[in-house]
């Protein structure tokens, strides 16, 4: 290779510095906090293992994750199904509402994650839109309290707060899959069905992957959902995490399993990236 | 089979589209407990949202924290794509998937790394950190749209200028930016849109003053208030118009 001009000096180094010293060395100072000791209020500056004993000793974080890892699995693979039909419809049937239709698809991404949440309260609660219109329709006799606060509303919002994640790298799959392929399928006998498992799904496959890794890590960090919509015993590992950096107060314990959820998503990235080719979409 | 995969695509889009509608519906609604059906229509909530000092508060800590933390991620993140399109140096890929974590990895990551960062220097959470935070997550948004621009401009561009005898500081701001102009211009919007929303990071990085999404968070977590839908569905409206703005100048000249 050449030696490099200044000028790209220029242009590397002030990200690369950026990203270096307020990205990657927090980071590396998280890692730090995960095994220092935790004594009453104070951190002790004292290497450990406390804290991952802690976790996988208590049965209650050993739950909480697992019941994160399900979940997040739950809401990939709902999504999956969900996400399928609009991307292939919209990049098939969408002809020259395609543009239209993928921004009407991504704007929620941009629009406040906060009120989408919100939303669902409105939908679901005692008072809210469901129950009215059940009670009004004659369905139920008074309105019940079985919709909100639970798993059930917890899993339902996650899957629509991160749907357009799936969505949206799907069309660009599914675009780029070239139309010429799937006549000479057709050409050749094959059925719609067949045509699509056997030359569709594997070119958009990549797509698809990119999708479900977005929508599976955004659940793992999620605690703003299960905080608002979800019931008390339904919290996911982003609560505690976010509770021992607060009102907790335990930063090592805090960051151990900030530390054990980074693993996992390492985890998965590394079999993805061996099974297909992960690419950024 | 092609009009029952539309007719489930229809379903998925009005489930992407009715919560959205349903907040807009109550925030003209009269009555204090969201509930169906609707008996009278005002704009009260409205006003009630617009006197509110402490919103007024916190959308101005909001803007404060953008006006700042947005200009930072457009410098970097075209920084960047020139780096990654321009040169081929060793570790550009590892580059490139580097540069994009911050919005790959989830938020509270970023947020309890940086809290810790901050406190292990001793450093006060303010509206200085919050920029900080701000600026890293919009910097990989910045970098993707430009990215793609830059992939397309032909490199004859700047042998061109450099022929006819200009520096490559001018052909930087009289052939490249130019070129560069409206998809920068798209990030920068996303970027903000972005950051004027956040919450995820934002909660760990905030020291006394609120921003907007910081504020309605408080409120939501007493209870509903009728008002809060009102404050939701103007929110709405500016990155709705920011977004579509957005889309807009990065499909322009592509």
């Amino acid at each position: 290779m050449s030696k490099l001009p200044t000028r790209f000096w220029l242009t590397f180094l002030p990200p690369a510095f950026w990203m270096l010293g307020l990205y990657f060395v927090p980071l590396l100072v998280l890692l730090g906090y995960a095994f220092l000791r935790h004594e009453y209020v104070a951190v002790i500056r004292e290497f450990t293992w406390e804290n991952f004993a802690q976790i996988f000793s208590n049965l209650g974080y050993r739950h909480t994750l697992s019941r994160t890892v399900m979940i997040a699995t739950l809401v990939t693979v709902i999504n999956t199904l969900l996400a399928f039909p609009v991307a292939y419809c919209i990049v098939r049937y969408g002809n020259r509402w395609r543009g239209v239709l993928t921004v009407l698809v991504v704007l929620p991404i941009w629009s406040s994650y906060l009120v989408r949440v919100f939303a669902w309260r409105i939908i679901l609660g005692y008072n809210g839109v469901l129950n009215s219109f059940l009670v009004s329709v004659g369905i139920l006799s008074e309105p019940t309290t079985l919709f909100l606060y639970n798993q059930f509303s917890m899993v339902i919002t996650l899957c629509y707060v991160w749907l357009p994640f799936m969505i949206l790298p799907l069309v660009s799959a599914f675009e780029r899959v070239p139309g010429r392929l799937l006549e000479a399928s057709a050409d050749l006998g094959a059925a719609p069905g067949y045509t699509f498992w056997r030359i569709t799904f594997p070119l958009v496959m990549p797509g698809f992957l990119a999708g479900a890794l977005s929508v599976f890590s955004l659940t793992m960090g999620d605690y703003i959902t299960p905080a608002l919509v979800g019931g008390s015993g339904d919290i996911l590992v982003g609560n505690i995490v976010a509770s021992q950096y607060g009102v907790a107060d335990n930063w090592p314990l805090g960051s151990a399993l900030a530390m054990v959820v980074l693993l996992i998503l390492f985890g998965l990235i590394a079999v993805l990236s061996r099974v297909g080719s992960l690419e950024n979409a | 089979m092609k009009w029952l995969l539309i007719g489930i695509a229809s379903l998925v889009g009005a489930f992407l589209y009715l919560p959205i509608a349903i907040i807009i519906l109550f925030s003209f609604s009269q009555k204090r407990v969201l509930s169906l059906p609707i008996t009278g229509w005002t704009f009260d909530w409205y006003h009630q949202v617009i006197t509110d000092t402490r919103l007024q508060l916190g959308l101005l800590h909001s803007l404060q924290v953008a006006a700042i933390a947005v200009p930072i991620s457009a410098i970097l993140g075209t920084l960047a794509a020139l780096a990654v399109q321009r040169y081929d140096f060793w570790g550009r890929n590892l580059f490139r998937s580097a540069v994009a974590l911050p919005i790959t990895l989830p938020g509270i990551i970023m947020g309890v790394a940086m809290l810790s960062f901050f406190s292990s220097l001793d450093v006060p959470l303010g509206l200085p950190t919050l920029i900080v935070g701000h600026a890293t997550f919009g910097f990989p948004v910045v970098f993707s749209t430009v990215a793609a621009r830059v992939a397309r401009l032909p490199k004859s561009l700047e042998e061109a200028a450099a022929d006819l005898g200009s520096t490559p500081w001018q052909a930087f701001w009289r052939v490249i930016f130019p070129a560069l102009r409206s998809a920068l211009l798209a990030g920068v919007l996303l970027a903000f849109a972005l950051s004027f929303d956040e919450i995820i990071v934002t909660i760990f990085l905030t020291g006394q003053q609120n921003t907007l999404p910081m504020e309605i968070w408080a409120r939501l977590r007493f209870g509903l208030t009728p008002e809060i839908n009102a404050i939701v569905t103007l929110i709405l409206l500016v990155s709705v118009g920011v977004v579509l703005a957005s889309q807009r100048l990065s499909q322009n000249e592509s």
